[in-house]
């Protein structure tokens, strides 16, 4: 079975924000919430390297852990996908997230948050697949059309890398290998056990 | 040389003894020494390749590694940090000593207090009721008592499922009943809290002058903690006795009213911006600070219906005077004098 996982290669990375776009475009994402973004590190000295980070689909996943309501669950694919139906929106899961994942549609008086939004790997959530009320809550479910996440698809440079982690590293590596230098497999260490 | 050994003179004897110690004693500090030497090697090996190997890409990564910012066009709480670790740190000691001590020491309170009810029983009114009595708490006092302690087992109730229910309560209502039951716990709680907040401010303003210590507190301590633990003793007390001075006002309305209440706030942003490093330290604040005092009132509620005749000072305001007589002695004598 395959292991889903991110990867963004910061030498291609050109902090174009095709993802964030093609990502809120794709679910629909309400105002506010943006379930990727890209990080610029060293903006505008030599160096500058910018990342394209969203959920990574921890194999041992913070998130999941701190839950009061225990709403996540990991699929076959390694993915990390939560139930909104049973989310009380407490926050607990962006205070444990190390890329700051998690994403609320609403910040108001007394700490109500509403329901937590954040990348399905394109894979929707527990409702059936490819219904209206899962496109609805959680956006399309890509993966059940048998394509990969939106985001890695439309990168122009294909810095964003989105699949099997098997096949994911090993393109990487041959990129590393042609253009001489270190691999950054960035965030694998904080997300990936294996 | 043959006849080196047989030299049996004073002067050869002690020569031969002298070499056989000097050898021993460098073969000894060899044996210890030549051993350190390769660590002499790999520091000054390693210190060379640190010199050679500073990677100014690695070490480009081993600051976002420890969570620096950068710059992004996504609007929104810290959404220029790539990485921050302390939401690790928090899950450990969230799900780690706060949710595995905690219960406990809750169970270890109520434990106590089934041991002090088992050898100590009800702590009864000595001799005949008169039918006499006098006024401990007038309406204003009673109101605010029952309106903090409504809101403090709402509290307690609403806070203690949101942090045990996953292992408790969903085995019992399954996810969606749980799911229900703690969105409207989180709701309760988030707008209660204040109000509770205000209630322990006039708690601690309607009491804070019968609270203030006095040199009786100590012998009261002394004297088989108020003759709480010793039987017969009725040690001279004030409105208040220590305990209730201690426990009950100045660590619990005080300290922990303080820090559960400010907590509080920051947890649902009415203090700062809910940054999560912040936010990380204040829950688990938050949860010990509240559990500690919900120890406490555990042994106030005991005490309160465990001594007879103490529970009608705070619900119908009279205590019959045998009652004030035998435990708080002085505060009756004030009372009566007007």
């Amino acid at each position: 079975m395959a292991r889903m996982k991110f990867l963004c290669d910061a030498e291609r990375c050109i902090e174009c924000n095709a993802c964030v776009t093609a990502c809120k475009n794709e679910h629909e994402v309400p105002w506010g919430v943006n379930r990727r973004r890209v990080v610029v590190l060293n903006d505008g000295v030599p160096g500058e390297k910018s990342i394209s980070v969203a959920c990574m689909h921890c194999t041992d996943a913070p998130c999941a852990a701190v839950c009061p309501v225990d709403c996540f669950y990991t699929t076959d694919d390694g993915i990390v996908l939560h139930d909104k139906d049973l989310c009380i929106g407490c926050g607990y899961c962006f205070y444990a997230c190390p890329f700051g994942a998690p994403q609320y549609p609403q910040q108001s008086a007394f700490g109500v948050r509403g329901k937590m939004d954040k990348c399905t790997f394109c894979a929707g959530g527990p409702t059936a697949d490819n219904s209206d009320a899962e496109y609805a809550k959680y956006g399309r479910n890509r993966i059940a059309e048998g394509k990969l996440p939106l985001c890695a698809e439309m990168c122009s440079t294909k810095a964003l890398l989105a699949g099997d982690g098997d096949l994911v590293a090993d393109i990487y590596r041959q990129r590393v290998i042609r253009r001489g230098g270190r691999p950054q497999t960035w965030g694998w260490e904080t997300a990936y056990q294996s | 040389m043959c006849g080196f050994i047989k030299d049996k003179t004073p002067k050869a004897v002690a020569r031969r003894k002298r070499i056989v110690l000097t050898s021993f004693a460098i073969l000894l500090a060899s044996v210890v020494l030549l051993p350190l030497g390769g660590y002499l090697y790999s520091g000054l090996s390693a210190q060379a390749a640190a010199e050679e190997q500073t990677n100014p890409r690695a070490n480009y990564w081993r600051a976002v590694r420890q969570g620096n910012t950068g710059y992004t066009a996504v609007m929104g709480q810290e959404t220029n940090t790539l990485i921050q670790n302390g939401g690790q740190n928090w899950r450990q000691w969230r799900n780690g000593p706060v949710a595995n001590i905690s219960p406990w020491f809750l169970a270890l309170v109520l434990l106590s207090l089934g041991l002090l009810f088992l050898l100590r029983g009800t702590m009864k009114i000595e001799g005949t009721l008169s039918g006499r009595t006098v006024t401990r708490y007038n309406v204003a006092e009673r109101v605010i008592h029952w309106y903090v302690a409504i809101l403090f087992i709402i509290l307690t109730i609403t806070g203690l499922s949101l942090l045990f229910g996953r292992a408790v309560l969903i085995p019992i209502l399954g996810y969606s009943g749980f799911s229900d039951w703690a969105n409207f716990s989180i709701l309760l709680h988030n707008y209660l809290g204040p109000f509770f907040t205000v209630g322990v401010v006039l708690a601690v303003i309607a009491w804070i002058k019968d609270n203030i210590p006095t040199a009786t507190d100590w012998q009261w301590f002394k004297e088989g903690v108020g003759g709480i633990l010793a039987k017969g003793k009725h040690p001279h007390a004030e409105r208040f006795n220590a305990g209730e001075k201690v426990f009950v006002f100045w660590l619990g309305l005080i300290v922990l009213g303080a820090i559960v209440s400010i907590t509080g706030f920051m947890l649902i942003g009415w203090i700062g911006e809910q940054m999560r490093a912040t936010m990380q330290l204040v829950n688990v604040i938050h949860a010990v600070a509240s559990i500690v005092w919900i120890g406490i009132i555990c042994g106030h509620i005991y005490l309160g219906l465990a001594t007879e005749g103490a529970l009608q000072g705070m619900t119908r305001g009279q205590v019959s005077e045998e009652w004030a007589k035998q435990h708080h002695d002085l505060w009756y004598k004030q009372a009566k004098k007007g």
